[in-house]
């Protein structure tokens, strides 16, 4: 269960990340989650993507440095100690997680967890009986 | 193989003899034909009868760069334009070009000393050299052209630029030898990658790299990008263009060709000569040349020669490869810094690239120093904690080979401008 994050780094120069947007619209990806961490230098774009590998080679193509990671994408119900639960799980397990975004709307609460030990965070939540989205699942969010 | 045995191979009696009588015959070429030499010579009180020796160059006037330019464009020429049968000239970056003439013999000679530096790398008859310097008054081009064609090689003469071009040439006429700059050199081989173009179609198995300074670990990297082994060609338009010093299969510094090319390693501030395996100024004295003979020559490389026993069986003097030009240097707060400095560090960290940029500023009085370098595309993590931990090794390694601290900045692939010509490693906004 695990989803193919694009990340792609960023050169602070202004302009760089409407040129990442327009290049996703025009191959028609559709971008579910989208998250930017920026240090003074550059800043690195995180994405839950409706078609990950046709979104990186379209940004490779027009000159961007993208990558994929395997992310977990946690669903819960959206209400008080939903997130808390899992990290819970996470902890007790010993698990760290890298980074994290999370986004709640209409009862449903989503959860993008990266961590160095990815396969372990699904298997654990999965026992856990959470329900983890997987890449076909994307475009019904 | 060794093109010419006789003169790379000869004792360092009969080497001696030879520069002497050249040496002799050129003083008094320039002092019977230069009225800057004549003048030169006369206030120092020398005749041309008074030079014997290669041991007595130490007694004779430098030329530099500037003697160039008062003198623009022909005044160091010897020969009356009729005899001259080319004109090159290098782009100055500021003011004049520099200027230097060729007669048919000086064009004979120069294709002999590119012959003698392909042979050295063994480059022969049968090899398809595909030659990306620039063809024009740059002497790069033009220069490789004339020693490739002959020993006999077939030349693709495609200069600079253009890379796809240089892909599909370099594939479908089954190219063997790469000769154009280094960074030029390492900008194809990433292309090649780039075009996901198969290694089964590349045929590359020699280049001959110069006209810019390069470290070791960037020739291991251009090495392993074309599975080629690289060599270095080293040359200056002032002295005959490329082939005045070549690296034999020993790789341990270059073969100067001395018999044409009397080198001496001077200390830039007092201008002494400084005995063999001294770092200083490198300096040349062109004893065969007829066009535009140039005496003890200030080239501003900083190198050391060595006259210890090569491998390869050539007796001519080595020089190592050019730690900078003196006019390279950056002096940042008080501290000398070379470009290929920096790249060395670079190179010795996987995460990185050859692809780098030096900012220097002046900010309240004090000199800062950025270095911009890109990320590896192949090679690079989406953690911030990753990429803050390269950028921290770079600025560690940086300031302790350096020993000042410097702004390392990461930067996208490709973001630095890929040189066709001579790569731009410094952006000085001091205006000094």
């Amino acid at each position: 269960m695990l989803i193919k994050q694009l990340s792609v780094f960023l050169e602070d120069r202004s302009g760089r990340l409407t040129e990442l947007t327009r290049i996703l619209a025009e191959n028609d990806v559709n971008i579910t989650a989208l998250t930017v961490a920026e240090t003074a230098d550059y800043g690195m774009v995180r994405m839950v993507v409706g078609r990950p590998e046709r979104a990186k080679k379209a940004l490779e193509e027009a000159g961007f440095t993208v990558g994929l990671t395997e992310v977990v994408c946690a669903k819960m119900p959206d209400q008080p100690g939903s997130l808390h639960r899992i990290l819970q799980i996470l902890t007790e397990e010993q698990i760290n997680v890298d980074y994290m975004y999370a986004f709640s709307n209409s009862n449903v609460a989503l959860a993008v967890i990266r961590s160095a030990d990815i396969s372990r965070v699904a298997g654990v939540l999965q026992q856990h009986k959470l329900e983890l989205l997987s890449g076909s699942d994307l475009y019904q969010v | 193989m060794i093109w010419n045995p006789q003169r790379e191979c000869a004792d360092r009696q009969q080497m001696q003899e030879l520069q002497a009588s050249a040496l002799q015959a050129m003083i008094r070429r320039i002092y019977n034909h230069v009225p800057f030499y004549r003048n030169r010579l006369m206030a120092l009180g020398i005749e041309p009868g008074d030079i014997r020796s290669v041991e007595q160059l130490k007694l004779l006037p430098f030329t530099t760069k500037t003697d160039l330019r008062d003198n623009y464009p022909f005044g160091l020429f010897t020969l009356p334009q009729s005899e001259v049968v080319r004109i090159h000239a290098s782009s100055g970056t500021t003011g004049k070009p520099t200027v230097v003439g060729y007669s048919r013999a000086d064009i004979e000679l120069w294709a002999e000393v590119v012959a003698r530096s392909l042979t050295m790398a063994g480059i022969h008859n049968g090899d398809t050299i595909q030659i990306a310097y620039g063809y024009g008054p740059f002497t790069g081009g033009l220069g490789l052209h004339y020693g490739a064609e002959k020993i006999g090689a077939t030349v693709i003469p495609i200069s600079t630029g253009n890379t796809k071009k240089q892909l599909q040439f370099m594939t479908d006429f089954r190219a063997s030898v790469l000769a154009c700059t280094p960074s030029y050199a390492a900008h194809l081989g990433e292309s090649i990658l780039k075009e996901d173009i198969s290694p089964n179609d590349i045929h590359l198995r020699i280049g001959v790299f110069g006209a810019e300074p390069w470290t070791g670990e960037m020739r291991r990297e251009i090495e392993k990008l074309l599975h080629i082994k690289a060599y270095d060609i080293y040359g200056l338009s002032e002295v005959i263009g490329p082939g005045v010093s070549m690296e034999c299969e020993c790789q341990c510094g270059n073969h100067v060709f001395e018999d044409h090319f009397i080198p001496e390693i001077i200390d830039p501030e007092t201008l002494e000569v400084l005995p063999d395996g001294e770092l200083g100024e490198l300096v040349f004295t062109t004893v065969s040349k007829e066009a535009m003979p140039l005496l003890r020559y200030r080239t501003r490389d900083l190198t050391r020669l060595h006259r210890t026993k090569c491998d390869c069986g050539r007796t001519l003097v080595r020089m190592e490869k050019c730690l900078g030009r003196t006019d390279d240097m950056l002096i940042i707060r008080g501290v000398n810094v070379f470009p290929s400095q920096v790249e060395s560090v670079l190179m010795e960290m996987a995460e990185t690239t050859p692809h780098y940029q030096l900012i220097v500023r002046r900010e309240h009085n004090l000199d800062t120093l950025e270095i911009r370098v890109e990320v590896d595309q192949q090679n690079w993590s989406d953690s911030i904690r990753e990429l803050e931990g390269i950028r921290r090794r770079i600025d560690h390694n940086i300031r302790s080979l350096l020993g000042i601290s410097a702004t390392i900045r990461l930067v996208e692939p490709y973001s630095i401008a890929r040189s066709e010509g001579k790569a731009q490693r410094i952006i000085d906004e001091r205006h000094l």
